[in-house]
């Protein structure tokens, strides 16, 4: 059995861990709340972003002369999968998940015969996939300099990847994050950025036929594509976010309370012991005062 | 007769209103905007955006960069990268 100092000294610990894990909440639950409304207010860009791309891509025809980035590369035999991740831990399972996604999928491309190259962006990520992939990662992104996630950051990311996909470094993209569904729930979700994907013409009604376009159809497509590639990725940073704070908070809560339940436990032992030594010591005396 | 105008960056919702005219930078010449323009689609290139909340009033100078505007219906819909004010 456990000495009463050690007892003591573990219970000490054990608080002094709970009231970090405490603050990490805290923390967590504040900067979550401003990390959904940061999403909440990207989504009117996207939403209407997305239209104008359907109303224009049905009225484009796809041939050898339109945009790489709309029409593919003609070719699908090199994959990059962009994986998002945060660049600090105590997440709960919010990397893991991330990035176990992707690997699943870089699987299945293998298997059929793929090249898969990684693009990481995020520490956390990093670390894993250099062990399992350390010679398929083309490149890897720090966030750590970002304090408060501005578009221009996706913005860079976009043109780095866009470069490489000119260059032919790849024929197809793919990117994964976790989606923000609540605090408690992140879905890991992976998506096709290149070529992109055309939402198919809901949105156009009759209306839009007469549109009249400055310069013209291809010339505004064409601006739009690199555009739309890089509000893909910073949505999905802004839902990374969202999910990573979300994460710990659960994750921290969860941590809190085991600390406060192995307190109860450790005092109750405690005392136990306690009383005990007290009553061992009194047995002690009252045997003492016999013999005389 | 007012004309529907919103100002949309990737990062939030600029501005939601009613105004009287829009002068637009497009990329081939500045164009103005009043309620009842036809469906009409433009890039756009840096420069300021000047809002006439009336007819005979001062203009509100915003200084977009980077994006596209779209007339339709609706209104007016202005997306850039970048906005101030």
């Amino acid at each position: 059995m456990a000495s009463l100092k050690a007892l003591k000294i573990r219970i000490g610990s054990v608080k002094s861990t709970q009231k970090i894990t405490k603050a990490m909440k805290m923390v967590a639950a504040a900067k979550l709340r401003r990390a959904q409304e940061a999403a909440v207010a990207g989504r009117p860009y996207a939403e209407r972003l997305e239209s104008v791309m359907a109303s224009l891509a049905s009225k484009v025809t796809i041939s050898a002369s339109s945009p790489k980035l709309l029409a593919g590369t003609g070719s699908d035999q090199v994959h990059l999968i962009v994986v998002a991740t945060s660049e600090r831990g105590l997440a709960g399972a919010f990397n893991t998940n991330i990035v176990r996604a992707a690997r699943k999928k870089a699987e299945e491309l293998t298997n059929a015969g793929k090249t898969v190259r990684f693009y990481v962006a995020g520490k956390k990520g990093r670390a894993v996939l250099r062990r399992f992939h350390a010679k398929q990662i083309a490149h890897d992104f720090e966030l750590g300099h970002i304090k408060k996630l501005a578009f221009s950051d996706a913005q860079a990311l976009a043109e780095d990847i866009t470069a490489r996909y000119e260059a032919g470094e790849f024929d197809v993209a793919h990117l994964f994050y976790a989606k923000f569904q609540s605090a408690l729930v992140q879905e890991p979700t992976g998506q096709q950025i290149i070529p992109v994907a055309v939402p198919k013409g809901a949105a156009d009604t009759g209306a839009s036929a007469a549109v009249e376009y400055e310069p013209d159809e291809e010339a505004i497509l064409a601006d739009l594509l690199p555009r739309n590639v890089a509000i893909q990725i910073f949505r999905a940073m802004l839902e990374n976010a969202a999910s990573e704070q979300g994460s710990r908070m659960t994750a921290m809560d969860n941590a809190t309370r085991n600390a406060g339940d192995m307190i109860n436990k450790l005092t109750i032992q405690y005392n136990r012991t306690r009383q005990a030594a007290i009553t061992t010591e009194l047995i002690e005396i009252i045997a003492g005062a016999e013999a005389l | 007769m007012a004309l529907h105008f919103e100002l949309v960056t990737p990062e939030r919702l600029v501005r939601s209103e009613e105004v009287h005219m829009v002068v637009v930078p497009g990329t081939e010449g500045e164009f103005g905007v009043l309620q009842g323009h036809a469906p009409f689609m433009s890039t756009v290139r840096d420069g300021d955006l000047a809002i006439y909340k009336t007819e005979n009033g001062e203009p509100v100078k915003i200084r977009i960069e980077g994006g596209f505007a779209e007339v339709n219906e609706k209104g007016l819909t202005v997306l850039a990268e970048r906005a101030e004010g």
